[in-house]
């Protein structure tokens, strides 16, 4: 029987055509905003990481409450026996010290005059130290645009951006002002090495990376870091492992007194990211659910149109004898071949446009000027193994519930009445 | 009965001031606290929240509009120098021989870690010039008669828009002040002490600042020697000696 309506509906276009292009234009679109979602949401969450959260961070509590603000002053001191206990405790997470800080870089005349200034953020991160794989998380190597990674005490990068604005280039030396650990104002010397590219605006407008020991000596934080991350070693970030690590850290420090104890909190608990890492969890079955939705009524639409189309067909079926359920049956099996080669199409076409913005991208930087949100510059699909199968939950429900809803019809249509319906 | 004979005595000691209005106080607390130049040697005590840091500088400064110090200790501020000349401040470190003029937000920020920030340093003007003062009460403060003065700004460009100024009815020098925002909030707090007679002046020695939205106990400031109506060599009052 299936071979027999296989048949029909390739040799009868009229029959499959449209209901399968509409099925392949939704399951296309669910496939490619599934895509696209994902791949802004994780591009959002990844560079948020890999930047600022970590998958684990660990801070003092004091400087947990206003971590927006950077308050160095409430840093984490003994780095070195906290990374060591970490290590033990912790050995699948691969910690890294780090010190976020703000100011402003000071770009001298021939005379030690400043010549041009720019506020900055600023991180200090183990660029030199030997194992060290800050430079690949941060995909420093890849971005950098002029010069070269610091290779040597005392050098730092800029953003590409921020040097054009203050006009220095790769061997200048720039003057850091920023806050030091003990509130007063610190100066510091750096030798630019090189500039990069992030590709987040938030970043390229002003940002400078430089070894984390000469942030330390700049910033007077002797053995002491603003936050101690941490990155699963698998490079992906799982909530719930997080969530149960920052659990294990904290529960035996839960009873200790005083604001400079440390705490360490997963991404999904940071300001800002709850939000991003539950859209992202959720989002399949969002797109699923609302496609579904919206294509069944399409769908039933268009099963009430092809009804209506079919109704001749479908009366001499029944006058010749044929069941309603038998007839009623045989439309949902053809809906489901429909929905079955409207979904592989849609899949394909859906896939093809997501691996397009995957590979190009879509450029939003000149939305992006002035923003402070760590979004980023080109936008990028992702495509991921959901996304294979993703299309199939709508294209072949709402295609069977449409002709569910609209073949109700046939149980309407009345036996005694069909040769003078046929007649006229 | 304390209480009373408490009344009665500031009553007394009052009555001379009593005809007195708050801006010809603050006239008086103005005459008693500058002088044409003074140089002094002082210690810096920054009690923060985690440590206690102690510096020594000296300064030399003429009226309130030029103003140089250099820090002496410790090793890590040994050398650092500030000038500031009418509305302008610069900083010299040391470490990165550079001069750096401090304008914008960069005067918001802590000197030294302490609880004075640069732009209370810039503000030179007269008090008598950008507030009217006004008589709120009486207050015995360490068992000195103190008069309370309520300063509200008369300009717009002012960095505490109204002060309490607690004055020595006697001595003409404030005890305590208090700084306040527009709002109403409390920014600052500074308490004087330790007052001494210098060249035949009162002179407070020891001031507490406290910035009220900043943790930490404050910071002391402990004058070692202070001298008025020096000769102090015009070079001083140069960005060239800044780097010398």
């Amino acid at each position: 029987m299936i071979r027999f309506l296989l048949k029909g509906l390739i040799r009868d276009s009229s029959r499959s055509r449209l209901p399968i292009i509409v099925v392949s234009a939704g399951v296309a679109l669910t496939v490619l905003m599934h895509a696209y979602i994902t791949g802004i949401m994780g591009d959002t969450i990844d560079v948020n990481a890999r930047f600022f959260t970590g998958h684990l961070k660990v801070m003092t509590r004091a400087y947990a409450e206003d971590a927006d603000q950077v308050p160095n002053d409430l840093a984490i001191t003994d780095v070195d026996s906290l990374l060591r206990k970490l290590r033990k405790e912790f050995p699948r997470v691969e910690w890294s010290p780090r010190i976020h800080f703000g100011g402003l870089i000071d770009v001298p005349d021939e005379k030690g005059e400043t010549r041009s200034q720019g506020p900055v953020i600023g991180m200090g991160v183990d660029l030199l130290g030997k194992g060290s794989t800050e430079v690949r998380r941060l995909n420093l190597d890849r971005s950098l645009i002029r010069g070269a990674l610091p290779s040597q005490q005392g050098e730092a990068l800029l953003t590409e951006d921020f040097s054009m604005k203050l006009e220095v280039n790769p061997g200048d030396t720039v003057t850091l002002i920023s806050s030091g650990m003990d509130g007063s104002m610190a100066f510091y010397n750096f030798v630019v090495s090189g500039t990069v590219s992030i590709g987040y605006d938030a970043l390229d407008r002003g940002a400078m990376f430089a070894d984390i020991r000469d942030v330390r000596r700049a910033l007077n934080m002797d053995n002491a870091a603003g936050e101690i991350t941490g990155f699963f070693d698998d490079g992906y970030y799982d909530d719930g492992r997080a969530k149960a690590d920052a659990a294990k850290f904290n529960d035996p420090l839960k009873s200790v007194k005083g604001e400079f104890v440390p705490v360490m909190v997963s991404l999904g608990e940071q300001p800002n990211m709850a939000t991003y890492v539950n859209m992202l969890k959720y989002w399949s079955t969002y797109v699923a659910s609302i496609f579904v939705f919206a294509m069944s009524l399409v769908l039933w639409n268009a099963g009430l149109l092809g009804g209506l189309r079919r109704y001749g067909e479908i009366g001499i079926r029944l006058a010749m004898g044929e069941e309603k359920g038998h007839v009623y049956r045989s439309m949902i099996y053809e809906s489901v071949m429909i929905g079955i080669a409207g979904s592989v199409v849609g899949t394909a076409v859906g896939l093809f446009f997501a691996y397009l913005i995957q590979k190009h991208g879509i450029n939003i930087s000149g939305m992006m000027e002035g923003s402070s949100a760590m979004l980023p510059s080109v936008i990028r699909a992702r495509i991921s193994p959901v996304d294979f199968y993703l299309g199939f939950i709508p294209g072949l429900l709402s295609t069977v519930i449409g002709t569910v809803l609209s073949g109700i019809g046939i149980y309407k249509r009345q036996t005694a009445s069909l040769f003078k319906e046929l007649e006229a | 009965m304390k209480v009373l004979l408490l009344s009665l005595a500031l009553a007394a000691g009052l009555t001379a001031y009593s005809q007195e209005d708050g801006n010809a106080i603050l006239k008086k607390v103005e005459n008693n606290m500058s002088s044409d130049n003074r140089v002094f040697e002082a210690t810096m005590i920054v009690h923060g929240i985690r440590n206690t840091r102690t510096m020594t500088l000296k300064t030399y400064s003429v009226g309130t509009k030029e103003s140089f110090t250099e820090y002496l200790s410790p090793p890590r501020d040994r050398g650092t120098k500030m000038l500031k000349l009418e509305n302008q401040l610069w900083i010299y470190s040391p470490s990165t021989d550079r001069i750096i003029q401090i304008s914008g937000s960069l005067l918001r920020q802590s000197v030294m870690g302490s609880d004075l920030s640069y732009e209370d340093m810039m503000d030179d003007r007269k008090l008598t010039d950008v507030y009217d003062a006004v008589k709120e009460g009486n207050e015995l403060i360490d068992g000195r008669n103190a008069v309370i003065l309520k300063l509200t700004a008369t300009v717009t460009d002012i960095a505490y828009y109204t002060q309490r100024l607690w004055v020595d009815t006697e001595r003409f020098i404030p005890l305590k002040e208090e700084f306040y925002a527009r709002s109403g909030q409390l920014l600052k707090r500074t308490t004087l002490s330790h007052v001494k007679q210098i060249q035949g002046r009162w002179f407070p020695t020891r001031i507490i600042y406290k910035d009220m939205l900043k943790q930490g106990d404050g910071t002391e400031f402990i004058f070692n020697s202070v001298r008025f109506d020096q000769k102090i060599p015009e070079y001083i009052f140069t960005k060239a000696a800044l780097k010398q």
